[in-house]
């Protein structure tokens, strides 16, 4: 199932060739309004330990009920990475003692988890992509939250958060470098958020990961891996591995032995450090959790699951390439995000007309996706709707205005003018480019006589029509097509 | 199958629950007394046996995915032994 | 008029209700009356809380729907809850010192059953630590006496004992054991009860009570505090067969915030008292017949068998071949249940809290104090069977001999066996301070009986069945089929019919 992975970046230590195998472990937590076994809300923030259940709090006598809908989120998700949906599974209490784990255990799943062994195409390029095997996934509780800095020699716990569901995703080691582990956890959210199961935000630490690191010299066995927990963005888990895979290969090739721990990324200082001592080796005791059954899944609840799944990513871009002809990069820039790509169609299809989708797409790629930038924030909420887009286009596509103009409206349309029709705002000011050979002769004629000495340069120097042309532009306001403007200059002007 | 005294300390390091020098021999003893008494399952044949999962059958029930509960943090604090601002206060964990 | 007040607590719980419903006599009256016995009653310590002030208010509440006609099916009865079962606002330790000063801010499902039904709260009873034991001795509040005097005991010197060290009084059982003195004392009309390898049904035999532990999942375990989640279930203690199923059905049904609760209708457990039966097979296991067995279990538990079958019952012999297994599963399966259960007690968020230099400190030293030895033996012996290299040798193991057991009974029910008929216990009551001293294991041999029951799910019925020589109460269990509880109402009223109702003891306390 696990596919040899086809690029391999070898790390150059200083006696000769490594190998770095990475995999990762992703908690993703689960899109629900209610935690995974209790009925408080999973909203982010609010006041300390006010989203919190007395199952939450572990309270004497309180007991799990599991929430359909973070078990229907984990099917969604397995059918989405190609996965066994196992119809049997078990929910395993994972022993330990720390102040934000009210009950003592997590209820977690160990040996039988709700999904199995799957996959996620990742491309490293538009056109090349390799296929990552994905282990497993079970569902699981999150933990409350300890503040240590709040005080010398106390900490604070608050508990909103214990109880929410995460989904625990983890990969074969199949990644071989930072590059390739940063591509597979983008793919992963961009899958994620498809399926509407996590939002994928890693700044409100919805999506971290744990990253296993070993190195090998090519063709060696597995060496001892070490595990750099709670990393919450894609630039420091890059960060992270070559950090670390640095440290390792630094450590053999100094004569030592890699000790399998648990270490920490400091981005700062930008590397790893061990977190538990040796004593510390957890034994979690995993056992069935006796306050729950197995859960057993029916066929046609995962047929219907199934049934309602969006497009994927991986075939969005298919077909855009087969029904639009985009080209794969621009394909792969559109589908990276659902609304993106919905907004793109929505605009290529608008009124029923089709229009141009490469136009569409280099619209949304350019000066669209600039301005949402700037704004943080994706671009089908940069203010401008699919419906104007879709115009604008049409506009250009029309003569209506030229490429250039079309700029300058769309400044106005998510500017002072948001939400105007495109068309109507066209008219109201005046902006229909001037194509009017009359006029742009009339225009060319007068620009070459105020500057004969240039007009006579401009046989010598071509660069001079640049010039001209901007003239022109000046004096029509901007408006004369700047194409016809150039035809007529050059035919003044014997170029 | 017996406990020795280093197991006795890393069960009860385990389990949270100190226990001093003194303790630890007479809980060895006991422990070992009820380990001696379970020892009698090794003879019993269980292969092809499943583990019991659930004694009554009956499917996994499963709840609406609706908030039903929560905002009542006066009774989530009610008995804490030390509280400040809506926070659980507890010495620091030594990392 | 007016019924004496002593004479109000010998009522049985369903005479209290037909008088109650005649206006004999009022559920203020008859509160007052309980009241009274536990004031006097003091020194059994049958009760850890008392919770008169609420009472009378139920009470009054109570006598006001009487007269209104608007009565529930428990309407004004007195009745003990046991310390494990929270209650809203009441202390609820489960006779522990880490759930110190613990008063929970919700109500068990079990118990709002009971007042919805219109039942009123006379207070916490004893019971062993965490219902990890079997005399009542675990408690951090120390034992209950039972009612009955040992054997050759003066007054005098029972009420000597009670107020020392309890020494040489008969424990009431346990863990259950300040429900069944309670009962047997005539200090609540009936009491709720948990049983996890036997606590409602050993307390019930050792004190000539009734008790059931219904199939598992048929009450709700919800807000009960736990101790082995696939065992534990509670379950009513009181005088009679008739009065268990008069509490049963009101304690009984589902709840959605219990996983393990099943939805299934309540039935009229009451209709089966009296209930005919002939033509039932009563199986007898003859793996229960132990080597070395008291002679007056023995002889008492033949009786049984040729009671029933003179009422009409087929009686055959039946083999349960894990039988002698379950003791020991039972005592790997509850201790590792248990041991992460009670992870959640730990100084942070409610009870005890001991000083600690930082967290590790704090929960060891709060655990350290705040559970007593038996609890810290079974959570030892619970984390060392579940850790890693152990958990297959003793924990799975211990399941699959709990799937054996469970088919030893559903081969026996398949072939036509309606309820079985075993003793309750191997002896009748012994001493407070008489056994488990120098070795655990002897107090958990208490359990021989009981705990196949608990392992399988099914239910577990324990009726009066007579006296041992010495004149002490000896009791026998019936073990039905799943959710079948009214055959063991049926069958246990005809072994109280047979054996007579022997009544309790009057009061040397105080």
């Amino acid at each position: 199932m696990s596919a040899t992975p086809a690029n391999s970046k070898l790390i150059k230590g200083a006696t000769g060739d490594w190998e770095v195998i990475i995999g990762l472990e992703v908690h993703a937590q689960v899109n629900s309004r209610a935690k995974l076994f209790s009925g408080a809300s999973t909203e982010f923030g609010g006041a300390p330990n006010t989203h919190v259940s007395l199952v939450d709090a572990a309270m004497p006598g309180m007991l799990p009920v599991i929430n359909r809908e973070c078990v229907a989120q984990a099917v969604r998700t397995g059918l989405a990475l190609k996965a066994k949906i196992n119809r049997r599974s078990v929910f395993d209490r994972k022993n330990y003692f720390y102040p934000d784990l009210p009950q003592g255990y997590q209820i977690s799943q160990y040996k039988s988890p709700i999904v199995g062994e799957g996959e996620i195409q990742v491309d490293l390029t538009p056109e090349h992509s390799i296929r990552v095997g994905v282990e497993r996934l079970h569902l699981e509780q999150d933990a409350g939250k300890s503040l240590h800095d709040q005080s010398p020699t106390m900490s604070l716990v608050d508990l909103n958060r214990s109880g929410v569901a995460l989904m625990e995703i983890v990969s074969k080691p199949d990644l071989r470098s930072a590059e390739e582990a940063k591509a597979y956890v983008g793919k992963l959210r961009s899958v994620l958020r498809y399926v509407g199961s996590c939002d994928g935000d890693m700044e409100k630490g919805n999506l971290r990961a744990d990253v296993n690191v070993s190195v090998r010299r090519p063709g060696d066995p597995l060496n001892t891996r070490c595990e750099i927990k709670n990393v919450n963005s894609i630039r420091f888990i890059g960060q992270a591995i070559e950090a670390e895979a640095r440290r390792q290969i630094a450590v053999i090739e100094d004569g030592g032995v890699i000790e399998q721990e648990t270490r920490l990324f400091d981005p700062a200082r930008g590397e790893t450090r061990s977190m538990r001592s040796k004593e510390e080796a957890h034994d979690y005791r995993y056992f069935p959790d006796p306050d729950l059954l197995p859960l057993e899944l029916d066929e046609e609840w995962i047929d219907a699951l199934a049934a309602y799944l969006p497009e994927l990513p991986d075939a969005k871009k298919a077909r855009f390439i087969a029904d639009y002809g985009l080209s794969a990069y621009d394909a792969t820039v559109l589908v990276a995000d659902r609304e993106t790509a919905d907004f793109f169609e929505a605009a290529v299809k608008h009124g029923g007309a089709a229009r141009d989708p490469k136009a569409v797409a280099n619209w949304i790629m350019g000066d669209l996706s600039a301005s949402a930038n700037a704004q943080n924030l994706p671009v089908s909420e940069a203010g401008l709707s699919s419906a104007a887009l879709a115009t604008l286009v049409d506009l250009i596509g029309e003569g209506v205005i030229s490429g250039k103009i079309a700029k300058d409206l769309l400044v106005m349309l998510l500017g002072p003018d948001k939400g105007a029709d495109p068309r109507a705002l066209v008219e109201a000011r005046g902006l229909r480019q001037v194509t009017d050979v009359g006029a742009i002769e009339r225009a060319v004629e007068a620009a070459i006589a105020a500057n004969p000495e240039k007009a006579e340069q401009a046989k010598g120097k071509p660069g001079m029509l640049g010039w001209f042309v901007g003239q022109v532009m000046k004096a029509t306001g901007g408006k004369a097509n700047p194409q016809a403007v150039s035809d007529v200059l050059k035919a003044r002007l014997g170029l | 199958m017996s406990v020795d005294l280093a197991t006795v300390r890393r069960i009860a390091r385990l389990a949270r629950i100190a226990i001093s020098d003194a303790e630890a021999p007479a809980l060895q003893g006991e422990l070992n007394a009820i380990l001696t008494f379970v020892e009698a399952l090794e003879a019993v044949d269980v292969t092809g046996v499943e583990p019991m999962t659930s004694v009554t059958p009956m499917k996994l029930p499963m709840r609406d995915d609706v908030v039903t509960d929560g905002e009542i943090e006066p009774q989530v604090l009610a008995n804490a032994p030390l509280a400040e601002d809506g926070f659980f206060v507890v010495p620091k964990v030594v990392e | 008029m007016g019924t004496a007040l002593s004479d109000l607590t010998s009522l049985t719980l369903a005479e209290a209700r037909d008088g109650l419903k005649a206006r004999r006599f009022s559920s203020r009256e008859l509160t007052e009356a309980h009241l009274q016995a536990m004031e006097r009653a003091k020194g059994l310590n049958a009760y850890v809380v008392e919770t008169p002030e609420q009472a009378l208010a139920m009470a009054g509440a109570s006598d006001a729907k009487l007269a209104a006609g608007d009565a529930g099916p428990l309407e004004g009865l007195p009745i003990g809850v046991k310390d494990l079962y929270a209650t809203n606002g009441v202390h609820t330790q489960a006779c522990s010192h880490i759930l110190d000063a613990f008063k929970p801010t919700y109500e068990s499902t079990v118990t709002a059953n009971l007042w919805r039904d219109g039942a009123v709260m006379l207070g916490k009873l004893n019971m062993d630590e965490f219902a990890m034991g079997s005399s009542t001795e675990t408690s951090y509040y120390g034992p209950a006496a039972s009612p009955w005097l040992p054997p050759n005991w003066s007054a005098d010197k029972a009420r000597a004992a009670l107020v020392g060290d309890k020494r040489g009084l008969l424990t009431p059982g346990g863990s259950s054991g300040g429900s069944a003195a309670a009962v047997a004392a005539r200090l609540c009309l009936a009491a709720t009860a948990s049983d996890t390898g036997g606590s409602i049904r050993q307390p019930a035999a050792f004190t000539g009570t009734a008790g059931i532990k219904p199939t598992y999942g048929r009450c709700s375990r919800w807000g009960m505090v736990a101790f082995a989640s696939s065992l534990d279930q509670a379950g009513p203690l009181a005088r009679t067969a008739r009065d268990c199923a008069i509490m049963l059905a009101s304690m009984a049904g589902h709840d959605p915030k219990d996983s393990t609760c099943v939805d299934r209708p309540v039935p009229d457990y009451e209709a089966a008292i009296g209930a005919s039966i002939k033509g039932l097979t009563i199986g007898i296991p003859r793996e229960y017949r132990l080597d070395g067995m008291n002679p007056e279990i023995e002889a008492l538990w033949r009786r049984g068998a040729d009671w029933l079958s003179a009422a009409g019952a087929k009686v055959v012999d039946v083999s349960l071949p894990n039988t002698r297994h379950a003791l020991p599963a039972y005592y790997i399966v509850a201790p590792a249940e248990a041991s992460s259960n009670l992870a959640r007690y730990d100084g942070v968020r409610y009870g005890l809290r001991e000083p600690g230099a930082d967290i590790a400190e704090l929960y060891a030293n709060t655990r350290a104090r705040g559970f007593g030895a038996e609890v810290r033996r079974r959570l030892m012996i619970g984390t060392y069977v579940l850790s890693a290299g152990y958990y297959d040798a003793y924990y799975v193991r211990a399941q699959k001999i709990r799937t054996l057991i469970k088919r030893d009974f559903e081969t026996a029910f398949a072939d036509g066996v309606d309820a079985i008929l075993t003793p309750a216990t191997p002896s009748p009551a012994f001493g407070i301070g008489e056994k488990g001293s120098a070795d655990p294991v002897e107090m958990y041999l208490n359990d021989v009986f009981t705990v196949t029951v608990n392992m399988a799910g099914l239910p577990g019925l324990v009726a009066a069945a007579g006296k041992s020589a010495e004149g002490l109460p000896l009791g026998l269990q019936l073990i039905g089929r799943p959710f079948d509880e009214e055959t063991l109402f049926s069958l246990g009223h005809a072994i109280e019919e047979a054996a007579g109702r022997a009544p309790f003891p009057e009061p040397w306390w105080g």
